[in-house]
């Protein structure tokens, strides 16, 4: 428990970062089912601008059910409904008559497993988002260097820009993936375990990217590595189903929840003594 | 440095069930190559001796007669497919043409747009339709779709009539292979639509879901990865379609206006294909004659095997692609 808090405390504490773009995310007494089962329970959450969080918890906790109810992503699945509000700059994100191709388009997502288009190459992979939201950009060029830089890609792949995505390492994949969230310019970027399916050294290098990133935007990462959310998040939200639906626990500035948490069962989970 | 081992040879004793599957599922596979093998070996060897008596002019010349004396013995016979060839093809790729936008529109929108309790409702009524019988097609498109389909060829011959395909003289708009290509084209939407929609169903949802993460809406997520994905099965499924629609033969029949001439103008009312042909002369052909509809039959299926042959190459070109 000591090495995880003095990852936490080491790490500079910065102020809400002035360069990140509006008011921030808010989710109000979010709940989710599937069919009858109940899969989250009223998970009320503040993201600032320019922060990151890490969402902690055990497998089938209601984490990443959580933040796919903020993009809107839980919908596609058949079956699946929710409850509460998602305010994006003080506006719901559910209310009626709002178009969610506008709310994907703020609110970004990275997934668990790298997934370029296949039929795309690394250039048209970045540009894709462009092309999928029928957005106009003046300067093609300057905005795949731009998003490949801040993903940490552009080095290792500036004179191959037209081979296909898949011809990169499973790490490259997920940098390609990043960079492609960032070229429509969200405000919010969600990350679903984006690192669960890669080997260490990619790990760093896309929390280094993920530190990077938040001072321009606001991060919601989820997470089953404690070292990560201890590494590059701001604050650490613990969810927990104890055998009923997934429930946030609580939720503090990282170092506090690695050192001293106020709950005994978060306190459990991010010793190792469960979970 | 010790040396290097030699590779071991690894075997497996199967148990004796395995061995009889095996043995069972290997005959099944070879029978499918046994069956295409011995109607080769029976058309080959009821109609070689007119290929080899017409040589090349079997697939280019466009006669096909038969005079007899007055004991029936045959005195002069000529046998050219070239017009029932061209017909065959013709109205084959009209059938194409319309039935590939028509089945993957249908198969897009039993995948991504009808409501749920609909769709295999739809699916049921178009699996239906694969196994209507295809004389039921002819005579409706010979009853009631002609008649429409003779004021769409107008219109296409008037605004299109400086393109040699589309010209029409003399004025003739009945029973042209281009009708007969929209009752073709029905009578092969359900496979391509089958095998569409089964393509299109299996595109990885990971896919699906960065698309949609990305802002997409609907079409656009539809345009840059299910398509990608599903375009080989597409062309696979229409040419499986094109296969049918080259071997059909009730339906053209009842339809075209069979005629030996060779004509490249769609909209003319005048053609035939191979199998047609074979069900026009085969009720009143005396047995030399029917050695020439064999040898036509060799031909219209050595043309399948090469456009299958062809449509595998494109498949292999384009399938890597958008995988």
């Amino acid at each position: 428990m000591s090495s995880l808090s003095d990852v936490a405390n080491a790490k500079v504490q910065r102020a809400v970062s002035p360069r990140a773009q509006g008011t921030g995310l808010e989710a109000r007494g979010i709940h989710a089912w599937f069919g009858k089962h109940h899969a989250l329970a009223d998970v009320s959450l503040d993201f600032a601008p320019g922060t990151v969080t890490a969402l902690i918890g055990p497998s089938g906790c209601g984490k990443s059910t959580f933040i796919r109810t903020l993009n809107r992503m839980h919908e596609f699945i058949p079956s699946a409904a929710m409850a509460g509000e998602v305010l994006l700059d003080g506006k719901d994100v559910y209310a009626p008559g709002v178009d969610v191709t506008k709310i994907r388009l703020q609110i970004g997502m990275v997934f668990q497993k790298p997934n370029p288009f296949p039929s795309m190459t690394i250039g048209e992979n970045v540009l894709s988002g462009l092309k999928l939201a029928q957005l106009k950009v003046e300067n093609k060029d300057d905005l795949l260097e731009e998003c490949l830089e801040r993903a940490g890609l552009w080095k290792e792949v500036k004179d191959r820009l037209g081979a296909h995505g898949g011809s990169l390492s499973g790490g490259q994949q997920q940098r390609l993936c990043i960079a492609r969230s960032l070229a429509v310019k969200p405000q919010v970027l969600l990350m679903d375990e984006p690192c669960s399916a890669l080997d260490p050294g990619s790990t760093l290098r896309i929390e280094e990217t993920i530190r990077q990133l938040s001072e321009t935007m606001t991060i919601v990462i989820v997470t089953h590595n404690m070292q990560q959310a201890a590494r590059v998040s701001d604050y650490t939200a613990f969810f927990l189903s104890d055998n009923g639906p997934g429930e946030m626990i609580e939720v503090a500035p990282t170092a506090e929840i690695f050192s001293r948490p106020k709950d005994k069962r978060t306190e459990d989970y991010v010793t190792g003594r469960f979970g | 440095m010790t040396k290097a081992p030699a590779p071991r040879e690894i075997t497996t004793q199967p148990r004796r069930s395995d061995r009889i599957f095996r043995r069972i599922v290997t005959g099944g596979g070879l029978s499918s190559l046994g069956i295409l093998g011995l109607i080769t070996l029976f058309l080959g060897y009821r109609g070689y001796e007119i290929i080899a008596s017409e040589g090349l002019s079997f697939i280019t010349s466009s006669d096909w007669t038969v005079s007899y004396d007055e004991n029936g013995n045959v005195t002069d016979s000529q046998f050219g497919l070239a017009a029932m060839l061209i017909g065959t093809i013709l109205s084959a790729i009209v059938a194409v043409v319309v039935a590939v936008p028509v089945s993957v529109a249908m198969a897009l929108y039993l995948n991504f747009y009808s409501p749920h309790a609909l769709k295999k409702y739809l699916i049921a009524v178009i699996d239906m339709m694969a196994a209507f019988p295809s004389i039921l097609f002819g005579i409706w498109g010979f009853l009631v779709l002609m008649p429409s389909a003779e004021y769409w060829g107008k219109l296409l011959n008037k605004y299109l009539g400086f393109i040699p395909i589309f010209e029409v003289n003399p004025y003739i708009f009945t029973r042209s292979p281009f009708i007969a290509g929209m009752v073709l084209a029905i009578m092969i939407i359900p496979i391509i639509t089958s095998v569409s929609r089964e393509v299109f169903s299996q595109t990885p949802l990971d896919r699906i879901q960065a698309a949609y993460a990305l802002g997409a809406t609907r079409w656009s997520m539809i345009k840059a990865v299910v398509i990608p994905y599903g375009k080989s099965g597409v062309i696979g499924g229409a040419m499986l379609g094109l296969g049918r629609a080259m071997g059909e033969t009730v339906a053209v029949y009842t339809v075209l206006n069979i005629v030996f001439q060779i004509n490249f103008k769609i909209l003319l009312g005048a053609g035939g294909n191979v199998a047609s042909l074979i069900i026009l002369r085969f009720g009143e052909a005396n047995l030399f004659e029917i050695k020439a509809l064999m040898a036509a039959g060799l031909v219209l299926f050595g043309l399948t095997l090469v456009i299958n042959a062809f449509a595998a190459v494109i498949v292999r070109r384009t399938g890597s692609s958008g995988r």
